[in-house]
C-alpha cells in the first residue's frame, strides 16, 4: 500500500460511519448521502468489503422474509417474456476520460470530469457548484467546493448534518488530515473552520440535509447574506 | 426446535424457513447434450447451481425453478417495504426478468446467489417505490481503486458463511436484531429510525455497530 496522497492507488484512512455503509447496503439511504457513499466506494477497497459483508446479510434476510404467493399465471406470463429483446442500454454519450479526477457515480452527476464543472464564486477563495440529485427538491444540498491553496472556510456549525469527501487534494480540521478519498461526518456538536492544503488546495464534495450556520464574530453578520 | 424451520423472532420479521427447503431440481444434473454440467444441487447451493444454469444454458425449467423458490420472498420483500400486492407482482417480474438477462453476470465465486438477487431487488424497490436513481460504482472504470489482494480463505462469500451467518442473525440480542431488520426492512437510514424509536444516535450506530461485528464474525472476517 503507497502512502502517497496523490498515487492512483492510495486508499483513504478516513471512512464513513459502518451504520452509514449499513443504510447504503441495505437501500435505505436518500439518494444524495448515497452519492457520497457510492464515490467513497470508488476509492475504497476495504468500504466496498464492509458493504458486500452488509450484502450477504440482505441476501440471507430475503431468503428468510415471509413469503407471499405471487399472482395466478404470473410464472406463465414472464415465461413469454423470456425471448423479447431488452431495452438497449442507454447510449453512453461522454467518452471515458483517460485518467479521470472524479470517480463514477460522481462524474455521470456532474455530467463530465473536474475540468467540466461550471464554478461559481461563493466568496473569496472559494467557489461551489450545486449538483442536482433527485428530480423532486428535497431537504439536501449536494455540491461541489474548491477551496484555495491556504483558505480556510469560514468558522460554521451545522444545524443538520454533513457528510464531506475530498476529490483532490486535501483539508485539515481540528488537527486531522483529510486526503483524496477521505470522508468526514458533522453535526451540530461541531463547530469547525477547515484549512485547504497551502500546496494546491482542494476539492471537496459536500452534502448538507440542513443549513449551516456562520459562527465566527463577523459571519455572524454575514449569515443573512451568505447562502451556503 | 430444528434451525431453519418458521420459528417468529418478533414483531418485526417472520422466518418461515429458507428458499433452499424446496428440493432441487434434478433435470438440472444431465443437460440437454446429455452432459453434466451442474453438480447435484444441494439445498444449500441449489439456488447458485439454478443461477449458473441460467447463465450458461438459458435454462428455462432452471428458471421456472429459481422462480417458484425466490418469487414468493421477492413479493414478500418488496410488500414490507411498501409496494401493494399487484405493484410488487409487477416489481417482482421485472427483478426475475433482470436474473434471466443478467444471469451472466453473476459470479458465484464472488457472492451467493440469494445474495445477487437481494441487491438486484433492492436496486429495482429503489427505483420502483422510492423513484429515486442508486447512485453505484463501476466496475470499469478508470478512477476505481482496485481491490486489495485477497487471501484465498477472505476471497468469497461462501454457502458455509451463510449458514454460520443465519444462525449468527438467530442469535443476535433482540435489540440488536430488530434495529438491523428495520435498516433493511423500513426504508428508512439509521438517523431516522433512531428519531422515531427515540434512541440517542449513538446508541443506535453502536448496536448496528455491534451486530455487524458478531455477524462478520460468524462470516469469518473481522473489519
Amino acid at each position: 500500500m503507497t502512502l502517497d496522497p496523490k498515487s492512483p492507488a492510495h486508499h483513504p484512512a478516513h471512512h464513513p460511519d459502518e451504520a452509514l455503509l449499513l443504510d447504503y447496503a441495505a437501500g435505505s439511504l436518500d439518494e444524495p448521502t448515497s452519492l457520497v457513499i457510492a464515490t467513497h466506494l470508488a476509492l475504497c477497497p476495504d468500504c466496498r468489503r464492509v458493504v458486500a459483508g452488509h450484502e450477504a446479510v440482505g441476501g440471507v434476510l430475503l431468503e428468510e422474509t415471509a413469503p407471499v404467493e405471487p399472482a395466478a399465471g404470473a410464472l406463465a406470463a414472464l415465461m413469454t417474456l423470456l425471448d423479447e429483446p431488452a431495452a438497449p442500454p442507454p447510449v453512453d454519450a461522454s467518452p471515458i476520460p483517460s485518467a479521470p479526477i472524479l470517480p463514477r457515480p460522481l462524474r455521470d452527476y456532474v455530467g463530465g470530469d473536474l475540468g467540466a464543472v461550471p464554478w461559481r464564486k461563493l466568496i473569496s477563495g472559494i467557489d461551489v457548484h450545486d449538483i442536482v440529485v433527485g428530480s423532486a427538491p428535497n431537504r439536501f444540498k449536494t455540491r461541489l467546493m474548491r477551496i484555495k491553496g491556504g483558505v480556510a472556510v469560514p468558522r460554521h456549525t451545522h444545524e443538520g448534518f454533513e457528510l464531506v469527501m475530498v476529490v483532490e487534494g486535501g483539508f485539515s480540521d481540528g488537527g486531522r488530515h483529510y486526503d483524496r478519498g477521505d470522508v468526514t461526518c458533522s453535526d451540530g456538536e461541531v463547530d469547525h473552520s477547515p484549512v485547504a492544503d497551502a500546496d494546491g488546495g482542494c476539492v471537496c464534495l459536500a452534502v448538507t440535509d440542513a443549513p449551516l450556520r456562520l459562527t465566527g464574530p463577523l459571519m455572524r453578520l454575514l449569515n443573512p447574506f451568505v447562502k451556503f | 426446535m430444528p434451525a431453519t424451520r418458521a420459528l417468529v423472532l418478533d414483531g418485526v420479521f417472520a422466518f418461515n424457513g429458507v428458499m433452499s427447503d424446496v428440493p432441487p431440481l434434478t433435470a438440472l444434473e444431465v443437460t440437454v447434450d446429455g452432459v453434466a454440467r451442474a453438480t447435484p444441487a444441494t439445498p444449500e447451493s441449489s439456488l447458485d447451481d439454478l443461477v449458473v444454469a441460467v447463465a450458461r444454458n438459458r435454462d428455462r425449467a432452471a428458471f421456472a425453478a429459481l422462480f417458484e423458490r425466490v418469487a414468493p420472498r421477492l413479493k414478500g420483500y418488496l410488500m414490507r417495504l411498501g409496494a401493494g400486492a399487484s405493484h410488487a407482482d409487477e416489481l417482482t417480474q421485472e427483478v426475475m426478468l433482470l436474473v434471466w438477462r443478467r444471469a451472466d453476470a453473476f459470479d458465484p465465486g464472488q457472492a451467493r446467489a440469494a445474495t445477487w438477487i437481494f441487491t438486484i431487488a433492492r436496486n429495482k424497490r429503489i427505483d420502483g417505490i422510492r423513484r429515486a436513481r442508486r447512485p453505484e460504482i463501476d466496475p470499469h472504470d478508470p478512477a476505481l481503486v482496485p481491490d486489495r489482494p485477497l487471501s484465498a480463505d477472505m476471497a468469497i462469500e461462501s454457502v458455509e458463511d451463510a449458514a454460520r451467518l443465519r444462525t449468527a442473525l438467530r442469535d443476535l440480542p433482540p435489540e440488536q436484531a430488530d434495529l438491523l431488520r428495520l435498516v433493511y426492512f423500513e426504508d428508512q437510514p439509521h438517523s431516522v429510525i433512531a428519531k422515531t424509536l427515540g434512541l440517542p444516535l449513538g446508541t443506535v450506530k453502536s448496536r448496528l455497530r455491534l451486530a455487524m461485528d458478531r455477524l462478520r464474525r460468524a462470516m469469518g472476517e473481522t473489519r
